[in-house]
């Protein structure tokens, strides 16, 4: 492997200080999973690696009545098991415990998966969905901006020369509210999504009408999108299979994926219909309090 | 870069090495402290031959860099049996034919142990879902399967 130098300072202020003193050349290293294996094969070629497993900020896990805070170097396995996350933020401890194995969930983190700005993340669309906000820090600052302005490119993202994602924060829930993550692969783990799609809603007390919604997808654009318009045709409208179609057509009109290996156009538009009506119909169930029967693979 | 001293446990014995930072943890422990029971199989992540214990939690130590590991407490496939008496999962492994060429199996006993002290009654799904990083080219899986379920009966007949 290439050869380079590696830092694990303790606070920010160094981590940050570093990060833009090697400007270009130091890359920030949490889980490593995909990080260790790009210098591996060559495809990225620092010069420093900033481990930020140390810092406190990084490593933040906070759920309360207000929100939810995820330090960016947080193990997808921690969110995945959380108890309460699972009960609230359902969509992305549903994602976090389908990314890779167990042995890649136990040093992945939602900030890499993030910041390695894969069109097919899949914890990506679920914080979308949930209208997590990323929080920046830099040389310049700190700044906060939504997950869904952070992706500009397949791999590219608007993190500024020197700047360090240092957490998540999730607004407070709704009272009936419940969300949901699923992809499409052909197995039954261990997989790249074909389309992957979140979704968030919030119902009235009857439980027959949406009042707020966010959708998003995976896999069909350049970037993980929030699918606006799909969102827009649920509001406001009764909780039933025209509504949800509705919704599903709106995704589909903005998908606009590639053809590759895992998919043709055409099958990954139809799929993302498909996904929509199911990830929204199951936070829907979550939202009424009701159990969901879902098994990844199954 | 030159070599750093690492100070961490492993398999329960205070342990020091030196290592450049660019070495993983598997070249660490194959290649700096002849411990080659962990195997290499993919160096990418996605076969598991390669898993270790780090902190409790089962990794990958292809994709953990060694000088990660300061003050870490790791435990290997060396760490499994006591001199020479198997454990549960080895002997499972032996008793229903769970390998054929062995290059898979240490990171699957390794990872199948993590699965029993997190949940000792696993069903067989579990067993699947958790087993999901780790491949094997001979098997077929099945018998891994069988293995673990055997495993964990003769470890619960024992606690009973």
């Amino acid at each position: 492997m290439r050869d380079f130098d590696y830092q694990a300072p303790t606070s920010l202020a160094d981590a940050v200080a570093l990060l833009a003193k090697h400007n270009g050349s130091a890359k920030p290293l949490a889980g490593g999973t995909d990080l260790i294996d790009h210098v591996r094969c060559g495809r990225l070629e620092p010069d420093l690696l900033v481990d930020v497993k140390k810092i406190d900020e990084l490593n933040v896990l906070e759920l309360n009545d207000d929100g939810l805070r995820i330090g960016a170097a947080v193990p997808c396995r921690k969110v995945a098991q959380h108890a309460g996350i699972r009960e609230r933020y359902s969509a992305i401890a549903d994602s976090s415990g389908i990314i890779g194995g167990v042995q890649i969930q136990n040093r992945a983190s939602i900030g890499g998966n993030l910041c390695n700005s894969g069109p097919a993340a899949d914890s990506t669309p679920a914080l979308v969905a949930l209208g997590a906000v990323c929080v920046l820090s830099g040389p310049n600052g700190t700044r906060e901006l939504p997950v869904e302005e952070f992706c500009t490119g397949p791999g590219k993202n608007a993190l500024e020369p020197g700047e360090l994602l240092v957490e998540f924060r999730f607004p407070g829930r709704p009272a009936h509210g419940g969300s949901h993550y699923r992809r499409f692969i052909p197995r039954n783990e261990m997989d790249i999504a074909v389309v992957g799609v979140g979704a968030s809603v919030a119902l009235d007390e009857s439980g027959e009408t949406f009042t707020a919604a966010r959708v998003s997808l995976g896999a069909v654009a350049a970037t993980p999108l929030f699918a606006e318009e799909a969102s827009n045709a649920l509001v406001g409208q009764p909780v039933n299979d025209d509504t949800v179609k509705a919704a599903a057509e709106a995704a589909k009109a903005i998908a606009k994926p590639i053809d590759d290996m895992r998919g043709t156009v055409d099958y990954r538009v139809h799929v993302t219909g498909v996904l929509v009506e199911r990830v929204v119909k199951a936070a829907v169930t979550r939202a009424r309090g009701e159990q969901l029967d879902y098994r990844p693979g199954h | 870069m030159p070599k750093r001293i690492v100070s961490c446990t492993i398999n329960g014995t205070p342990t020091e090495f030196l290592c450049e930072p660019r070495w993983t943890l598997l070249e660490a422990l194959r290649d700096g402290l002849d411990m080659t029971g962990t195997k290499e199989g993919c160096s990418n992540g996605n076969c598991g031959a390669c898993t270790v214990l780090l902190n409790g939690e089962s990794v990958v130590s292809c994709l953990v860099l060694a000088v990660e590991c300061e003050g870490a407490e790791l435990r290997t496939i060396e760490g499994v049996a006591e001199g020479s008496h198997l454990d549960e999962v080895q002997n499972a492994f032996l008793e229903c034919a769970a390998l054929q060429c062995g290059v898979c199996t240490p990171g699957f006993i390794v990872q199948a142990e993590s699965l029993l002290d997190e949940i000792p009654e696993p069903t067989e799904d579990e067993i699947r879902f958790h087993l999901a990083g780790n491949l094997c080219r001979c098997t077929g899986y099945d018998k891994i399967v069988r293995a673990v379920q055997a495993a964990a009966e003769k470890r619960q007949t024992a606690d009973a």
